[in-house]
Protein backbone atom coordinates (compact mmCIF):
# COMPACT_ATOMS: atom_id res chain seq x y z
CA UNK A 1 0.00 0.00 0.00
CA UNK A 2 1.44 3.37 -0.72
CA UNK A 3 1.04 6.68 0.99
CA UNK A 4 -2.28 7.56 -0.48
CA UNK A 5 -4.94 5.21 2.09
CA UNK A 6 -7.27 6.33 2.39
CA UNK A 7 -8.62 6.26 5.96
CA UNK A 8 -12.30 4.60 7.17
CA UNK A 9 -14.04 2.18 8.84
CA UNK A 10 -12.94 -0.50 5.81
CA UNK A 11 -9.08 0.41 6.17
CA UNK A 12 -9.47 0.19 10.16
CA UNK A 13 -11.19 -3.41 9.43
CA UNK A 14 -8.69 -4.45 7.18
CA UNK A 15 -5.49 -3.64 9.42
CA UNK A 16 -6.99 -5.29 12.45
CA UNK A 17 -7.14 -8.43 10.44
CA UNK A 18 -3.78 -7.40 9.19
CA UNK A 19 -2.52 -7.17 12.38
CA UNK A 20 -2.11 -3.67 11.65
CA UNK A 21 0.94 -4.84 9.56
CA UNK A 22 -0.28 -2.58 6.40
CA UNK A 23 -0.32 0.84 8.17
CA UNK A 24 2.03 2.96 6.06
CA UNK A 25 3.86 6.13 7.11
CA UNK A 26 1.11 9.33 7.07
CA UNK A 27 3.05 11.09 4.95
CA UNK A 28 6.56 10.75 2.94
CA UNK A 29 10.07 12.05 4.43
CA UNK A 30 11.54 13.36 0.60
CA UNK A 31 14.46 14.85 -0.15
CA UNK A 32 14.48 18.58 -0.88
CA UNK A 33 13.94 19.43 -4.34
CA UNK A 34 16.02 22.40 -5.76
CA UNK A 35 13.36 24.72 -6.20
CA UNK A 36 10.11 24.91 -5.76
CA UNK A 37 6.86 27.31 -6.61
CA UNK A 38 6.23 28.36 -3.59
CA UNK A 39 7.51 27.72 0.42
CA UNK A 40 6.05 27.76 4.05
CA UNK A 41 8.63 28.42 6.40
CA UNK A 42 6.99 26.99 9.69
CA UNK A 43 5.86 23.25 10.08
CA UNK A 44 2.99 23.86 12.81
CA UNK A 45 -0.65 23.93 12.07
CA UNK A 46 -0.59 27.86 10.03
CA UNK A 47 1.95 26.67 7.61
CA UNK A 48 0.82 22.85 7.25
CA UNK A 49 -3.09 24.24 6.71
CA UNK A 50 -1.55 26.81 4.28
CA UNK A 51 0.31 24.29 2.30
CA UNK A 52 -2.80 22.68 1.89
CA UNK A 53 -4.94 24.83 0.97
CA UNK A 54 -2.61 26.39 -1.49
CA UNK A 55 -2.79 23.16 -3.22
CA UNK A 56 -6.72 22.51 -2.52
CA UNK A 57 -7.68 26.03 -3.10
CA UNK A 58 -5.12 27.23 -5.49
CA UNK A 59 -4.07 23.96 -7.72
CA UNK A 60 -0.24 25.21 -6.39
CA UNK A 61 0.85 21.41 -5.79
CA UNK A 62 4.74 22.32 -6.19
CA UNK A 63 4.86 23.67 -2.45
CA UNK A 64 7.80 22.17 0.14
CA UNK A 65 7.13 23.22 3.83
CA UNK A 66 10.02 23.47 5.91
CA UNK A 67 10.29 22.62 9.80
CA UNK A 68 13.10 23.09 11.88
CA UNK A 69 11.99 20.52 14.22
CA UNK A 70 9.22 17.62 13.83
CA UNK A 71 5.44 18.17 12.91
CA UNK A 72 3.37 19.16 15.74
CA UNK A 73 6.76 19.93 18.11
CA UNK A 74 6.09 23.82 18.43
CA UNK A 75 2.84 25.45 19.31
CA UNK A 76 0.37 23.54 17.73
CA UNK A 77 1.09 20.62 20.39
CA UNK A 78 1.37 22.98 23.10
CA UNK A 79 -2.30 24.76 23.39
CA UNK A 80 -4.85 24.46 25.21
CA UNK A 81 -6.75 23.03 22.35
CA UNK A 82 -9.97 25.78 22.39
CA UNK A 83 -11.86 26.71 18.82
CA UNK A 84 -14.51 29.64 19.16
CA UNK A 85 -15.44 32.62 17.46
CA UNK A 86 -16.88 34.90 19.52
CA UNK A 87 -15.59 38.05 18.55
CA UNK A 88 -16.73 41.96 18.51
CA UNK A 89 -14.57 43.81 16.50
CA UNK A 90 -15.74 42.79 12.42
CA UNK A 91 -12.13 41.71 11.10
CA UNK A 92 -11.89 39.05 13.99
CA UNK A 93 -15.82 38.11 13.98
CA UNK A 94 -15.72 37.26 10.19
CA UNK A 95 -12.11 35.43 10.07
CA UNK A 96 -12.85 33.48 13.22
CA UNK A 97 -16.11 32.61 12.01
CA UNK A 98 -14.79 31.05 8.91
CA UNK A 99 -12.10 29.47 10.98
CA UNK A 100 -15.57 27.58 12.85
CA UNK A 101 -16.75 26.85 9.76
CA UNK A 102 -13.30 25.16 8.26
CA UNK A 103 -13.23 23.31 11.54
CA UNK A 104 -16.63 21.75 11.50
CA UNK A 105 -15.81 19.92 8.10
CA UNK A 106 -12.59 19.81 8.56
CA UNK A 107 -12.49 15.69 9.17
CA UNK A 108 -14.17 15.21 6.29
CA UNK A 109 -11.98 17.07 4.15
CA UNK A 110 -8.55 15.73 5.19
CA UNK A 111 -9.81 12.30 6.01
CA UNK A 112 -8.82 13.10 10.10
CA UNK A 113 -10.21 12.08 12.87
CA UNK A 114 -9.32 15.64 14.43
CA UNK A 115 -11.61 14.66 17.46
CA UNK A 116 -13.55 18.10 17.24
CA UNK A 117 -15.91 18.52 19.73
CA UNK A 118 -18.15 21.37 20.03
CA UNK A 119 -19.13 21.31 23.64
CA UNK A 120 -19.52 25.23 23.77
CA UNK A 121 -17.65 27.99 25.46
CA UNK A 122 -18.89 29.66 28.25
CA UNK A 123 -17.32 33.46 29.05
CA UNK A 124 -18.41 34.16 32.50
CA UNK A 125 -19.44 37.62 33.69
CA UNK A 126 -19.36 38.78 37.20
CA UNK A 127 -20.90 42.67 37.14
CA UNK A 128 -23.38 44.66 35.72
CA UNK A 129 -21.29 46.34 33.42
CA UNK A 130 -19.45 42.86 32.19
CA UNK A 131 -23.29 41.79 31.75
CA UNK A 132 -23.98 44.54 29.17
CA UNK A 133 -19.65 44.18 27.03
CA UNK A 134 -20.58 40.75 27.06
CA UNK A 135 -24.39 41.27 25.64
CA UNK A 136 -23.16 43.40 23.17
CA UNK A 137 -20.31 41.52 22.57
CA UNK A 138 -23.13 38.73 21.89
CA UNK A 139 -25.13 40.97 19.79
CA UNK A 140 -22.23 42.12 17.57
CA UNK A 141 -21.57 37.85 16.55
CA UNK A 142 -25.27 37.37 16.36
CA UNK A 143 -25.32 40.40 13.41
CA UNK A 144 -22.75 38.90 12.29
CA UNK A 145 -24.56 35.66 11.79
CA UNK A 146 -22.66 33.97 14.50
CA UNK A 147 -24.37 31.79 17.34
CA UNK A 148 -24.25 33.36 20.46
CA UNK A 149 -26.46 32.94 23.99
CA UNK A 150 -26.58 35.06 27.13
CA UNK A 151 -27.65 33.13 30.23
CA UNK A 152 -28.48 34.12 33.64
CA UNK A 153 -27.26 32.69 36.77
CA UNK A 154 -29.62 29.98 37.00
CA UNK A 155 -28.24 28.47 33.55
CA UNK A 156 -24.84 28.74 34.25
CA UNK A 157 -25.39 26.67 37.78
CA UNK A 158 -27.56 24.25 35.61
CA UNK A 159 -24.38 23.57 33.25
CA UNK A 160 -21.60 23.79 35.13
CA UNK A 161 -23.03 22.90 38.75
CA UNK A 162 -19.36 22.97 40.34
CA UNK A 163 -18.77 26.96 39.79
CA UNK A 164 -18.65 28.87 43.22
CA UNK A 165 -21.38 30.79 41.64
CA UNK A 166 -21.65 33.41 45.43
CA UNK A 167 -18.03 33.64 45.69
CA UNK A 168 -17.95 37.03 47.74
CA UNK A 169 -15.71 38.73 45.60
CA UNK A 170 -16.36 38.07 42.08
CA UNK A 171 -20.19 36.48 42.39
CA UNK A 172 -20.94 34.81 38.67
CA UNK A 173 -23.91 36.75 37.50
CA UNK A 174 -24.37 34.92 33.91
CA UNK A 175 -22.14 34.06 31.07
CA UNK A 176 -21.85 34.29 26.91
CA UNK A 177 -22.45 31.19 25.70
CA UNK A 178 -21.19 30.16 22.20
CA UNK A 179 -22.24 26.26 21.64
CA UNK A 180 -20.66 25.92 18.61
CA UNK A 181 -17.23 26.53 19.69
CA UNK A 182 -15.27 23.51 21.71
CA UNK A 183 -12.20 21.91 21.81
CA UNK A 184 -9.61 19.76 18.85
CA UNK A 185 -7.42 17.22 19.58
CA UNK A 186 -4.58 19.52 18.83
CA UNK A 187 -2.11 16.88 17.80
CA UNK A 188 -4.12 15.62 14.87
CA UNK A 189 -4.82 18.60 13.86
CA UNK A 190 -0.87 18.70 12.46
CA UNK A 191 -0.80 15.37 11.43
CA UNK A 192 -4.02 15.71 9.81
CA UNK A 193 -2.88 18.46 7.88
CA UNK A 194 0.22 17.20 7.07
CA UNK A 195 -1.12 14.17 5.69
CA UNK A 196 -3.48 15.92 3.61
CA UNK A 197 -1.29 18.61 1.91
CA UNK A 198 1.43 15.63 1.39
CA UNK A 199 -1.33 13.37 0.02
CA UNK A 200 -1.69 16.24 -2.65
CA UNK A 201 1.66 16.52 -3.37
CA UNK A 202 3.10 18.94 -1.00
CA UNK A 203 6.94 18.37 0.37
CA UNK A 204 7.00 17.90 4.45
CA UNK A 205 10.65 18.71 4.83
CA UNK A 206 11.29 18.04 8.59
CA UNK A 207 14.53 18.90 10.22
CA UNK A 208 15.04 21.37 7.91
CA UNK A 209 16.04 25.08 9.42
CA UNK A 210 15.61 28.15 7.46
CA UNK A 211 18.97 29.97 8.18
CA UNK A 212 18.70 33.06 5.41
CA UNK A 213 16.51 34.27 2.45
CA UNK A 214 18.11 35.51 -0.74
CA UNK A 215 16.74 38.57 -2.16
CA UNK A 216 18.14 39.99 -5.39
CA UNK A 217 16.50 43.24 -6.81
CA UNK A 218 13.71 43.27 -4.26
CA UNK A 219 11.99 39.93 -4.94
CA UNK A 220 13.27 36.75 -2.80
CA UNK A 221 14.66 33.89 -4.94
CA UNK A 222 14.63 31.28 -2.07
CA UNK A 223 16.00 30.72 1.16
CA UNK A 224 18.92 28.83 2.99
CA UNK A 225 18.82 25.71 4.79
CA UNK A 226 20.49 23.34 6.57
CA UNK A 227 20.29 21.73 4.10
CA UNK A 228 20.90 23.58 1.48
CA UNK A 229 20.01 26.55 -0.69
CA UNK A 230 16.65 25.91 -1.92
CA UNK A 231 15.06 28.36 -4.22
CA UNK A 232 11.48 29.17 -4.84
CA UNK A 233 9.06 32.53 -6.29
CA UNK A 234 7.34 32.49 -3.38
CA UNK A 235 7.94 32.08 -0.02
CA UNK A 236 5.40 32.46 3.02
CA UNK A 237 6.84 32.88 6.71
CA UNK A 238 4.70 30.90 9.38
CA UNK A 239 7.01 30.33 12.28
CA UNK A 240 4.61 32.07 15.34
CA UNK A 241 7.54 32.59 18.07
CA UNK A 242 10.27 32.90 15.86
CA UNK A 243 8.97 35.01 13.10
CA UNK A 244 11.20 38.01 14.44
CA UNK A 245 14.01 36.17 13.82
CA UNK A 246 12.83 34.32 10.47
CA UNK A 247 11.86 37.92 9.04
CA UNK A 248 14.99 39.28 10.48
CA UNK A 249 16.79 37.66 7.61
CA UNK A 250 15.08 39.55 5.06
CA UNK A 251 16.11 42.33 7.16
CA UNK A 252 12.42 42.84 8.72
CA UNK A 253 11.26 44.01 12.38
CA UNK A 254 7.99 43.36 13.14
CA UNK A 255 5.58 45.09 15.67
CA UNK A 256 6.41 41.49 17.21
CA UNK A 257 7.64 40.23 21.00
CA UNK A 258 8.21 36.58 22.26
CA UNK A 259 6.60 35.53 25.19
CA UNK A 260 6.25 32.34 27.28
CA UNK A 261 3.10 31.46 27.87
CA UNK A 262 1.78 28.03 29.75
CA UNK A 263 -0.55 25.60 29.87
CA UNK A 264 -1.42 22.89 32.30
CA UNK A 265 -3.08 19.37 32.66
CA UNK A 266 -4.35 18.01 35.93
CA UNK A 267 -4.40 14.50 37.22
CA UNK A 268 -7.43 12.19 35.79
CA UNK A 269 -10.60 12.71 37.27
CA UNK A 270 -14.16 11.57 36.10
CA UNK A 271 -16.75 14.13 33.94
CA UNK A 272 -16.50 17.30 35.71
CA UNK A 273 -17.12 19.91 32.93
CA UNK A 274 -18.65 19.37 29.61
CA UNK A 275 -17.86 22.62 28.33
CA UNK A 276 -15.22 25.44 28.02
CA UNK A 277 -15.43 27.47 30.69
CA UNK A 278 -13.27 30.90 30.98
CA UNK A 279 -13.16 33.47 34.42
CA UNK A 280 -14.37 37.26 33.66
CA UNK A 281 -12.88 38.24 36.70
CA UNK A 282 -9.01 36.84 35.69
CA UNK A 283 -6.95 35.29 33.28
CA UNK A 284 -8.22 31.28 33.53
CA UNK A 285 -10.01 29.01 30.81
CA UNK A 286 -10.02 25.38 31.51
CA UNK A 287 -12.28 22.70 29.51
CA UNK A 288 -11.69 18.60 30.17
CA UNK A 289 -9.96 15.94 28.30
CA UNK A 290 -11.20 12.56 27.23
CA UNK A 291 -9.05 11.00 29.08
CA UNK A 292 -10.45 12.94 32.00
CA UNK A 293 -7.21 15.56 32.66
CA UNK A 294 -8.59 19.29 33.59
CA UNK A 295 -6.71 21.15 30.47
CA UNK A 296 -5.91 25.39 31.45
CA UNK A 297 -4.44 28.29 31.07
CA UNK A 298 -3.66 31.53 31.74
CA UNK A 299 -1.76 34.54 31.08
CA UNK A 300 1.78 35.06 29.43
CA UNK A 301 4.51 34.96 32.13
CA UNK A 302 5.25 38.81 30.70
CA UNK A 303 9.03 38.64 29.97
CA UNK A 304 10.45 38.48 26.07
CA UNK A 305 11.16 34.53 25.79
CA UNK A 306 12.23 31.79 23.26
CA UNK A 307 12.95 29.30 26.24
CA UNK A 308 9.65 26.98 25.78
CA UNK A 309 9.23 27.43 29.65
CA UNK A 310 7.80 29.55 32.05
CA UNK A 311 8.41 29.95 35.88
CA UNK A 312 6.38 29.75 39.45
CA UNK A 313 4.54 33.18 39.47
CA UNK A 314 2.64 32.96 36.85
CA UNK A 315 1.62 29.16 37.61
CA UNK A 316 0.31 30.43 41.01
CA UNK A 317 -1.62 32.76 39.12
CA UNK A 318 -3.02 30.79 37.01
CA UNK A 319 -3.81 28.29 40.23
CA UNK A 320 -5.21 30.72 42.24
CA UNK A 321 -7.99 31.89 39.52
CA UNK A 322 -8.69 28.14 39.01
CA UNK A 323 -9.82 28.12 42.91
CA UNK A 324 -11.49 31.07 42.93
CA UNK A 325 -13.88 29.83 40.37
CA UNK A 326 -13.85 25.90 41.25
CA UNK A 327 -13.15 26.09 44.94
CA UNK A 328 -13.08 21.71 44.66
CA UNK A 329 -10.09 21.75 42.78
CA UNK A 330 -8.16 22.92 45.34
CA UNK A 331 -7.81 18.85 46.16
CA UNK A 332 -6.49 18.19 42.65
CA UNK A 333 -2.67 17.75 41.63
CA UNK A 334 -1.20 19.01 38.44
CA UNK A 335 -0.49 16.09 36.17
CA UNK A 336 2.19 18.49 33.98
CA UNK A 337 3.02 21.89 32.74
CA UNK A 338 4.24 23.03 29.42
CA UNK A 339 5.27 26.66 27.93
CA UNK A 340 5.09 27.28 24.43
CA UNK A 341 6.51 30.84 22.52
CA UNK A 342 3.55 33.40 21.41
CA UNK A 343 4.14 35.90 18.82
CA UNK A 344 2.56 38.93 20.75
CA UNK A 345 1.64 41.82 18.54
CA UNK A 346 1.05 45.04 20.20
CA UNK A 347 -2.66 44.98 19.20
CA UNK A 348 -3.54 41.61 20.47
CA UNK A 349 -4.45 40.77 16.69
CA UNK A 350 -2.50 38.65 14.34
CA UNK A 351 -0.59 39.86 11.11
CA UNK A 352 -1.66 38.01 7.61
CA UNK A 353 -0.30 40.19 4.54
CA UNK A 354 2.29 40.76 1.81
CA UNK A 355 5.98 42.15 3.03
CA UNK A 356 7.95 45.21 1.21
CA UNK A 357 9.76 42.45 -0.29
CA UNK A 358 7.82 41.04 -3.79
CA UNK A 359 7.13 37.60 -3.48
CA UNK A 360 7.34 37.33 0.66
CA UNK A 361 4.57 36.87 2.55
CA UNK A 362 4.42 36.98 6.51
CA UNK A 363 1.99 35.38 8.94
CA UNK A 364 2.57 35.59 12.53
CA UNK A 365 1.46 38.09 15.92
CA UNK A 366 -0.96 34.89 16.95
CA UNK A 367 -0.53 35.99 20.65
CA UNK A 368 -3.06 34.01 22.74
CA UNK A 369 -5.07 32.77 20.28
CA UNK A 370 -3.26 30.31 17.06
CA UNK A 371 -4.74 27.32 17.00
CA UNK A 372 -8.60 28.24 16.81
CA UNK A 373 -7.41 29.95 14.14
CA UNK A 374 -5.41 27.28 12.14
CA UNK A 375 -7.64 26.31 9.55
CA UNK A 376 -8.68 30.18 8.40
CA UNK A 377 -5.23 31.66 9.09
CA UNK A 378 -3.83 29.04 6.23
CA UNK A 379 -7.23 29.40 4.19
CA UNK A 380 -6.31 33.21 4.13
CA UNK A 381 -2.95 32.75 3.90
CA UNK A 382 -2.72 30.34 1.32
CA UNK A 383 -5.18 33.07 -0.85
CA UNK A 384 -2.74 35.71 -0.42
CA UNK A 385 0.20 34.20 -1.32
CA UNK A 386 -1.61 32.27 -4.36
CA UNK A 387 -2.80 35.59 -5.78
CA UNK A 388 -0.90 38.21 -3.95
CA UNK A 389 -3.32 40.31 -2.52
CA UNK A 390 -5.19 39.77 0.96
CA UNK A 391 -8.37 38.24 0.92
CA UNK A 392 -11.49 40.43 2.11
CA UNK A 393 -11.25 37.98 5.49
CA UNK A 394 -7.67 38.63 6.26
CA UNK A 395 -7.72 42.45 4.85
CA UNK A 396 -8.06 44.26 8.04
CA UNK A 397 -4.73 42.18 9.53
CA UNK A 398 -1.83 44.30 7.48
CA UNK A 399 1.47 44.65 8.68
CA UNK A 400 1.18 48.27 8.28
CA UNK A 401 -1.43 49.17 10.65
CA UNK A 402 0.29 50.36 13.83
CA UNK A 403 1.78 53.05 10.96
CA UNK A 404 -1.94 53.58 10.14
CA UNK A 405 -3.71 53.95 13.35
CA UNK A 406 -5.82 51.11 11.77
CA UNK A 407 -5.20 48.57 14.96
CA UNK A 408 -7.52 45.88 15.84
CA UNK A 409 -7.87 46.33 19.78
CA UNK A 410 -10.31 43.64 20.13
CA UNK A 411 -9.32 43.20 24.01
CA UNK A 412 -5.92 44.80 24.25
CA UNK A 413 -4.70 41.78 25.00
CA UNK A 414 -0.53 42.05 23.22
CA UNK A 415 2.61 42.08 24.39
CA UNK A 416 1.80 45.03 27.11
CA UNK A 417 -1.71 46.54 27.63
CA UNK A 418 -0.72 49.71 27.33
CA UNK A 419 0.47 50.15 23.82
CA UNK A 420 -3.05 50.91 21.95
CA UNK B 1 13.52 32.66 37.47
CA UNK B 2 15.30 35.27 40.11
CA UNK B 3 17.01 38.73 39.82
CA UNK B 4 20.05 40.21 41.75
CA UNK B 5 18.73 43.40 43.23
CA UNK B 6 21.99 45.12 43.41
CA UNK B 7 19.97 46.62 46.90
CA UNK B 8 18.01 43.73 48.24
CA UNK B 9 19.89 40.77 46.75
CA UNK B 10 18.72 37.74 44.75
CA UNK B 11 14.75 37.80 44.98
CA UNK B 12 11.91 35.75 42.91
CA UNK B 13 10.59 37.21 39.95
CA UNK B 14 7.33 37.90 41.38
CA UNK B 15 8.67 40.69 43.31
CA UNK B 16 9.44 42.70 40.47
CA UNK B 17 7.25 43.92 37.00
CA UNK B 18 8.87 44.10 33.57
CA UNK B 19 8.19 47.41 31.57
CA UNK B 20 10.42 45.54 28.47
CA UNK B 21 13.46 46.68 26.30
CA UNK B 22 15.91 49.45 28.10
CA UNK B 23 17.27 50.41 24.97
CA UNK B 24 15.02 52.28 22.53
CA UNK B 25 15.49 55.91 23.02
CA UNK B 26 12.25 57.84 23.44
CA UNK B 27 12.08 60.47 20.38
CA UNK B 28 11.69 64.04 20.62
CA UNK B 29 8.01 65.42 20.45
CA UNK B 30 8.05 66.90 16.87
CA UNK B 31 10.22 64.12 15.55
CA UNK B 32 8.43 62.61 12.37
CA UNK B 33 5.46 60.01 12.67
CA UNK B 34 7.67 57.14 11.62
CA UNK B 35 10.25 57.48 14.58
CA UNK B 36 7.34 56.97 16.94
CA UNK B 37 5.63 54.01 15.40
CA UNK B 38 9.01 52.84 15.71
CA UNK B 39 9.66 53.31 19.01
CA UNK B 40 6.15 52.06 20.07
CA UNK B 41 5.87 49.57 18.30
CA UNK B 42 8.77 48.04 16.55
CA UNK B 43 10.42 45.54 18.66
CA UNK B 44 14.10 44.13 18.37
CA UNK B 45 12.74 41.19 19.65
CA UNK B 46 16.70 39.39 20.57
CA UNK B 47 17.25 35.88 20.23
CA UNK B 48 19.65 35.87 23.09
CA UNK B 49 21.02 38.71 25.55
CA UNK B 50 18.22 41.05 25.55
CA UNK B 51 18.34 44.28 28.16
CA UNK B 52 15.01 45.43 30.20
CA UNK B 53 13.71 47.28 32.33
CA UNK B 54 12.14 45.66 35.59
CA UNK B 55 10.92 47.63 38.46
CA UNK B 56 11.70 46.31 42.06
CA UNK B 57 7.54 46.57 42.97
CA UNK B 58 7.51 43.99 45.82
CA UNK B 59 10.92 45.61 47.28
CA UNK B 60 12.95 48.94 47.35
CA UNK B 61 10.59 50.30 44.55
CA UNK B 62 13.90 50.94 42.12
CA UNK B 63 13.93 50.49 38.39
CA UNK B 64 16.67 48.05 36.98
CA UNK B 65 18.23 47.02 33.71
CA UNK B 66 18.25 43.71 33.63
CA UNK B 67 20.10 41.94 30.69
CA UNK B 68 18.63 38.12 30.50
CA UNK B 69 19.24 35.78 27.72
CA UNK B 70 15.50 35.33 26.51
CA UNK B 71 16.92 31.51 25.33
CA UNK B 72 17.56 30.48 28.64
CA UNK B 73 16.46 33.34 31.80
CA UNK B 74 19.42 33.23 32.69
CA UNK B 75 20.63 36.85 34.27
CA UNK B 76 23.77 38.03 32.82
CA UNK B 77 24.05 41.82 34.75
CA UNK B 78 21.83 44.15 36.60
CA UNK B 79 22.43 47.69 37.48
CA UNK B 80 20.12 50.36 38.49
CA UNK B 81 17.86 52.33 35.39
CA UNK B 82 19.00 56.04 36.99
CA UNK B 83 23.02 55.10 36.83
CA UNK B 84 22.15 54.18 32.60
CA UNK B 85 22.54 56.47 29.86
CA UNK B 86 19.41 57.34 27.53
CA UNK B 87 16.66 55.52 29.50
CA UNK B 88 13.16 57.04 29.76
Amino acid sequence: MGHDMHYSVFSLLRNALAGNRLWTPAWRDPQPKPSYDTLVVGGGGHGLATAYYLAKEHGITDVAVLEKGYVGSGNVGRNTTIIRSNYLLPPNTHFYEKSLQLWEGLEQDINYNAMVSQRGVLNLFHSDAQRDAYARRGNAMRLAGVDAELLDAAAVRGMVPEIDMDNARFPVKGGLLQRRGGTVRHDAVAWGYARAADRRGVDILQHTEVTGIRVEAGRVIGVETTRGFIGAKRVGLAAAGNSGRVAAMAGLRLPIESHVLQAFVSEAIKPVIDTVVTFGAGHFYVSQSDKGGLVFGGDIDGYNSYAQRGSLPAMEDVMESAVALFPGFSRLRYLRQWGGVMDMSMDGSPIIDRTPIDGLFLNCGWCYGGFKATPASGWCFAHTIATGAPHPLNAGFRLDRFATGAVIDEKGAGAQANLH
Amino acid sequence: MRIPCPYCGERGNEEFTVLGAADPVRPAGDAPLGAWVDYVHQRENAHGPHRELWHHQGGCRTWLVVERDTRTHAVIAVRAARATEGTP
